[in-house]
Parts: C-alpha cells; structure tokens; sequence
C-alpha cells in the first residue's frame, strides 16, 4: 500500500467542562477508504468528541486536521463546508416536503426571480439517488418512506457535497436486518470511493463485520487502535470497560412455578396472528424477530394499549380482558417500554416521583400523597437495582440510560408483578450496564418473577432466555428451549426460511 | 455548586426580583411624576393591591393547574360573566323570595354550580374527543358568551344586596374579603398540586402523557376534574367580583382569558405542561397589578400601561427562554 495521508486526524485534542475532563488528549486518524469504528461506553467522550469534530464545541487543546490542513471548524455547516459530513442516530426530515426538497433544503436550485428549478432539482437528487441504489424518487413524501429509507435520504443529503469524511452515529438504532444490510453496502460503496468513514456504533457484531480498524475512548481517554482482524468481541468489551463482559449462553436452571400467563390464538388485524403461548413463574421467555413482526405489538396487547381482534389471554388458568394500561397493572402485568424516555420515565420529575408513579394512589395517606413510603419504596429499589443517583431528588432526565431504565424496572417491581414484560431492555445503554440489566433479568426470574424479554439484539436474547419464541412476519415460527437453539436455527426462524414446525 | 443551580434560582426567584424592582421603580419614579403626593409603597394601596388582584389572581390559580396538566383554558372569561350573572338574577327569583338573606348563600352555590357545569363541559369534550384543548375552549368561549348575551341581551343584570355588599367590603386583619379568598384559594390549590395524588398525576400526564398512560394513570378523569376546579374558580372569582359591584354587563370577563395567561406564563409555568408552580403563579398575579397600578400611579393611561406588559411578558419569555437554554447546556456536561 502506497504511503497515504490521513483525510482527517485529531491531535491530542482535550476538553474540559466544569468538573469534568470530557476529552483527555485524544488523538485518532481516519484514512482514506477505510471504515474505522469509534467505540466506547455511553459517557467515554464519543459525543463530545464528535461536537468538537462538528464545530459545536472548540477544543480547549489539540489541533483538527484535514488532509494535513489544520482547520478551525465554526460549526457543522462549515464542518460540511469543509467535507465532513455527519448522519446522525436522529433523523432530521421534514416530514411533509419531498425527498428532492430535503436533500437540497436551504441550497434549492434557482431560476430567475428567486423560483425554483424544479426540474434541476428532480435531475440532481435522482444522480445522487441512483448511486445509492433506492427504490423512491425525487417525488416521494419523505413522511411516506420507512425509517430506513429516510435515513438513506440523510445519507443522500450527505453525499450532496464532495463529502471527504462520513461519521455515521449509531445508524443501525432503527434498521431492521435487511436494512441495515442496504445500509453496509452503501458504506462499501463510499469506502470504494475513497471516503473517510468514522462509525460509531455499541453492536458489536457490525463493527466486525463492516470496519477495519477499531479505536476506543474510556472516560475521554483515548484507549488505542487495532485492526479489526486483530481482535474480538472481548478484546475489544475489555479495552471499553477494563474487564471481560459475560454474554454466554444462559444455562442457570432452577424449577419453574405454575404457568403465571397463558395466550392462546391471539391476533391483532394484520400485525400479528394466532400467537399462542404459555410463561411460567421463573421463567424467561425472550421474543426475537426482525423489526415489525409483531412482538412489541404482542406486549402493547397484553398491557392494555391494543385490543385484540381474536384470541384469548389467561392469568393463572383465568381469561381476563384488557383494556387499557391501567387494567394491565390491576392485572399484575407490567410493561417496560421500548423507548423508555417517550414511554417509560416522566423527565421533568424526580427518581421516587417516577419510581411510584403506578402506585400514588395506593400508597396515598387520607387525601394526601405519603412521602415517606414513596421515599422508603424509592431507597429500598435504589439499593436492591443498584441505581446510582445522588438522591430521590435527582431528575430523571439527568440520569445515564442505564440508571434510567434501572428506574423503569424498580418501578414495576416495587409493585410485585405477575408477568413483567421487558421490551429492548438494553437500547441504548453502555455495555457495563447491558451486563448488570442482563442479570437483574437473570435474578427476576429466580426470584420466581414471570418475565418476557423482547430484544432485537440475538446475544441478549441468548443470553437471559430459557425459551426463545422466534417471530416472522406476525407469525410464531418456532419455540427454542436452551438447549436446542442455535444461532443458525434462530436466523432461519426469524427470516421466514424455515416453515413452522408442528407444535 | 450542582450545574443548574444558578438559572434554577434564577428560575425560581426570578418573578420575585422583578417585584421589588418595580416597587422600588414605582417608589423612585413616583416621587417625581406622580399626580397625588400619597407614596406608592402605602399601606392601605398595598392592601387595595391584593384585593384588585383576587378576580385574576383565583382563576389563575385553575389556569395554572391546567396548564400543568398540559391543557389551556379560553373560555374562564365568559364563564365568569355567565356565573355573575347567575349570581344576580338567582337572589331576584320570586322562588327564592321568601329565603331573605338565606338567599345569599343559595345563590352563590347557584353560581358555583354553574361554573363547574362548564368547565365539566369543556373537560369532557377534551377527554372524549381528544380535541386540543385550545380549540374546545376557543369555541366554548364564544358558545358561553353568547349565552351570556341571551340571558339578557345588551342589558346590564343588576341586583344589590347590602348584606352582601357589606361582607364583600368588610376587611379582616386588614386585608379584604377578596384577599383573603384569593389565598384561601392559592393555599388550597398549593395542597392540591403538591400534596395529592392528584396534583402529582396531572404532572406527570402534563410532562409525559404516553408515559403517564402506561403508568395506569387515567388522563381522562384528571383533565376533567382540573377544568371542573378552573370553571368553579372562575365562578368564585364572579361571585367575589360581584358580591361587591351589584351589577354584571355582558362584556364583563373579556380578555380575562388573557389576562390570567398572562399572569401564569409570567410566573414560569410552561404552555407545553409539565411544569410549573403555584406560588409562582401568585408572583405573576401581584407583578401584573403592581404594574397597572404603579404605571397609573405615575400617570401613564391604560393605553400604555397595556403596551408596557405586553413588552414585559415577551421580555421575560425570552429571558426564560435563555435561561433554559444555559441550564440544558450545563446539565449535559
């Protein structure tokens, strides 16, 4: 390989907030064509260090250099001036205007008396989309285009200047399989082109399979660089965290209890259709499928939030009906959201406050609320989960993700559950806490809680699962113990290969 | 210091600061302009303050609850005048004649009743339409002021009771009977909000309501009750107003809507819901009639003085609005 210089390289860069040293001196080069991948716990400086990169923060030391230019950047739309491009985890599309009209906002072509040139537009956004390989035009209302698709049109607006550098920050979040596949070839595609391309990202599995070298930041410090082939899962987990992470099989057995939940031939219009299943006190059942086959649907039934159109869901041997949340939790049946922060927390108010949100009313002294046993409740999870805050006092809103959906799960606990439902529980948490959630899981279950763990991450659902129900396509396709499921048997379930066994 | 301590205070304080600026604004500059030679800071204008403050300052309170529950309310200036109303025409009904004064405590219930009819109205259409409530209470505030005009075309309603005139000016401790009604309400409406589950569940449903659901609470319920205590406070507020006056045009109430908006967003609650505090609202309720007061004090005519709060409140918005933008800043750190 000829001698090449790097197309963006960082220099000891630091940056200190008050109290806190957010970037210690950290130094990173990205070449041309190459995937080079940025890794870290939630807190290790990644977002700092790209809104450093992006202009929104300056660097208190240290010098950002473009093609052995040092440069100042003023703010992403000069970082975008001068070639670096970002696509971030959040999509920011207007809805309702066409995809042309979002790739060239702020710069639409013009005609004379300031028009638009209509036709320029739909020439110039179908050259960048054909490259890209879609299956929309120019035309399509973005509002129309799945998340996957509109994230391309975020990578289309991207490629709409001479883009030097892509960092691409946690783009997968959102994709299903086959997306995220679209997604890897686009990403081969710039790489062949020459493109520098950072990407950030806590799955493990993408790094491996689309980068090529892997740096890692711990509390700002810049941890090192290797070659992705040099290394594995955790080589890598050990140089975030400083030890190994437990992500083996799940094979602690204990005696279950009677069944807590059964479904039987449960549907709901064209989201899913006769589900049946049965869930044991001590048990955890995970439910593992591509995006949009039906399982976060099957939770939002059994929690209140749909009706089923058939079917019939019974809790300790006894047909019950839901119908909204609060029938749910009456019921025993408690739900941990996808989204924790839109569905799960109050943000704007304290831990306890959140923590005994279900439970106010019950714990109420005459007319008014009891702030002892709240606090009390609030002390007794915060101990037992671990949870570390400053204080009940504390908003939510301030806590890491973790912490966060510690509360979420204190929450429900501290009302003793029938059958806990646990939907991603580890989105968009650093991988030390992914490890403790994980086993707290581990614990319900042999404190003889009945549990349903809905993930779309396979090692999880390996992981903390007795059973594994693989979903396609609305359908239940299969019912793995332990013991016989495989990675290879899941994939193929999971992708519709294989048909439905006799039950 | 915890990040977000200084704009918390700030926050917090700020409505506070920006009453003693103008007492001591009104104090300096009414030395020189004003038309009497009575000091502003006097002790019997100060008392009359708080009295003048009470017909805003109680519906306030019931805006400050629904605004927290993330709701807003634009009809409470027509309900006020439907309820007064109420008040006056109810103590001439040959029904009642032989109640004597008996009929003033009847009368006033009357119009309480009908302030919480309306307000249950307007919280069950949102509950079960799911209509913002900006518009439900946008065209309730034209259905009840046109119910007002039918009640007695453009006539005043005018009956009065000396009795009850008699309480309406009686003063206890000093301060008057609206005053004291004012805190009685800004008390019980403190409890309300931060002692109940009540209050508690209309936070949470005003700062996350999808979350608030999937905790089992039922926002329906919360919403309608919270519109049932602003039509009811609206009615307080009439029976207080008019107890006094005698006499009800119907015109009377317009604009009130604004008014007491304007008092509540001055004390920091957010229009997004979620957040914001009763004594706050308070601050909001004494600065917006300090300020009327002290500009006419001056001299200033009712023109400007509308111009000059109207200034103020955008002011303080954008304030606020920095503010908050600094605190997010720190608390990302």
């Amino acid at each position: 390989m000829t001698e090449q210089i790097p197309v963006l390289r960082l220099e000891g860069i630091v940056k200190t907030f008050p109290g806190v040293r957010a970037l210690d001196g950290v130094s990173l080069s990205i070449m041309p064509g190459e995937v080079h991948a940025l890794m870290g716990e939630n807190g290790a400086g990644k977002s700092t260090l790209m809104k450093v990169l992006g202009g929104i923060h300056q660097p208190d030391e240290g010098r950002i250099i473009i093609e052995e230019q040092p440069v100042v950047m003023a703010g992403p739309l000069d970082a975008k001036a001068k070639g670096i491009v970002f696509i971030h985890q959040e999509l920011s599309l207007a809805d309702e205007l066409s995809v042309a009209e979002n790739i060239y906002l702020g710069e639409l072509p013009r005609k004379r008396f300031g028009l638009v040139d209509w036709a320029e537009l739909e020439a110039k956004t179908n050259g960048i989309l054909e490259k890209l390989k879609v299956g929309f035009d120019a035309k399509t209302r973005v509002g129309d285009l799945s998340i996957a698709n509109q994230q391309m049109v975020e990578i289309a607006r991207a490629l709409t200047v001479d883009a030097k550098a892509v960092i691409f920050d946690e783009p997968t979040a959102s994709l299903t399989d086959a997306e995220k596949t679209v997604l890897f070839e686009v990403i081969a595609d710039l790489k062949a082109q020459g493109v520098g391309i950072a990407y950030i990202s806590h799955r493990m599995e993408e790094i491996f399979r689309i980068t090529d070298r892997i740096s890692v930041l711990r509390d700002g410090q810049y941890q090192g660089t290797v070659n992705t082939g040099d290394t594995d899962e955790e080589g890598v987990t050990h140089m975030m965290i400083g030890r190994k992470l437990d992500l083996s099989r799940n094979e602690s057995h204990h005696e279950l209890g009677n069944v807590a939940l059964e479904v039987r031939g449960l549907s709901c219009g064209d989201l899913y259709r006769d589900v049946s299943f049965e869930l044991r006190r001590g048990e955890v059942v995970g439910f593992y499928g591509l995006v949009g086959a039906g399982r976060t649907e099957i939770a939002e039934t059994l929690f209140g939030l749909r009706d089923p159109s058939a079917g019939t869901i019974l809790l300790d041997g006894e047909e019950v009906r839901i119908h909204s949340p609060h029938d749910a939790i009456e019921r025993g049946i408690s739900l941990v959201p996808e989204d924790r922060k839109a569905q799960g927390l109050v943000l704007g108010m304290n831990c306890r406050d959140n923590m005994t949100l279900p439970q106010v009313d019950d714990l109420k002294a005459g007319p008014f609320v009891a702030d002892g046993a709240e606090i009390a409740i609030f002390d007794q999870y915060r101990d037992k989960l671990d949870i570390r805050t400053p204080g009940w006092k504390q908003l939510v809103g301030n806590l890491s993700g973790g912490n966060q959906q510690k509360i979420v799960i204190g929450k429900w606990l501290s009302m003793h559950p029938n059958v806990l439902i646990v939907d991603e529980p580890t989105r968009g948490i650093d991988v030390g806490s992914k490890a403790e959630i994980h086993n707290l899981i581990r614990d319900l279950a042999a404190q003889g809680y009945a549990v349903i763990v809905i993930s779309s991450e396979m090692p999880e659902v390996l992981h903390v699962s007795d059973r594994i129900v693989a979903m396609y396509s609305g359908r239940i396709m299969r019912t793995f113990t332990s013991e016989e499921v495989t990675e290879e048997n899941l994939i193929a379930a999971i992708s519709g290969l294989e048909t439905q066994k006799v039950a | 210091m915890q990040p977000g301590t200084l704009s918390t205070f700030l926050k917090r304080g700020a409505i506070w600061g920006f009453i003693v600026l103008e007492l001591i604004f009104f104090t300096v500059a009414g030395e020189f302009l004003s038309v009497s030679d009575k000091a502003f800071m006097d002790v019997d204008n100060m008392l009359l303050l708080f009295k003048q403050s009470a017909p805003i300052g109680i519906i306030a309170m019931g805006m400050t609850i629904v605004m927290i529950n993330g709701n807003i309310d634009l009809s409470v200036g027509a309900t006020y005048a439907l309820c007064a109303i109420v008040l006056l025409d109810s103590m001439t009904w040959p029904m009642f004649a032989g109640l004597g004064d008996w009929v003033i405590p009847v009368s006033w219930l009357l119009a309480l009743a009908t302030g919480v009819a309306l307000g249950a109205l307007n919280g069950l259409i949102v509950w079960k339409t799911g209509v913002d409530a900006f518009i439900v209470t946008l065209g309730s505030m034209l259905g009840y002021r046109g119910l007002v005009f039918m009640y007695n075309g453009e006539q005043p309603t005018s009956h009065l009771n000396w009795t009850l005139v008699d309480f309406a000016e009686a003063q206890f401790l000093g301060l008057h009977t609206p005053t004291w009604f004012l805190l009685g309400v800004t008390v019980a409406i403190w409890f309300l909000m931060n002692r109940t589950v009540h209050g508690r569940n209309a936070y949470a449903i005003g700062n996350n309501r999808e979350a608030a659901v999937n905790a089992g609470i039922r926002v329906g319920p919360h919403m309608m009750i919270n519109f049932m205590i602003i039509g009811c406070l609206a009615a307080l507020s009439a029976v207080v107003f008019y107890s006094e006056s005698g006499s009800v045009n119907p015109n009377d109430g317009e604009l009130y809507e604004l008014w007491v908006i304007t008092a509540v967003v001055l004390g920091g609650t957010k229009l997004t819901g979620g957040a914001g505090s009763i004594i706050s609202t308070f601050g909001g309720v004494v600065a917006i009639q300090l300020l009327r007061k002290g500009l006419a004090h001056i001299g200033a005519d009712t023109s400007t003085v509308n111009l000059v709060i109207g200034l103020i409140l955008i002011a303080v918005l954008f304030l606020d609005r920095q503010l908050n933008v600094k605190g997010k800043e720190e608390l990302k750190v």
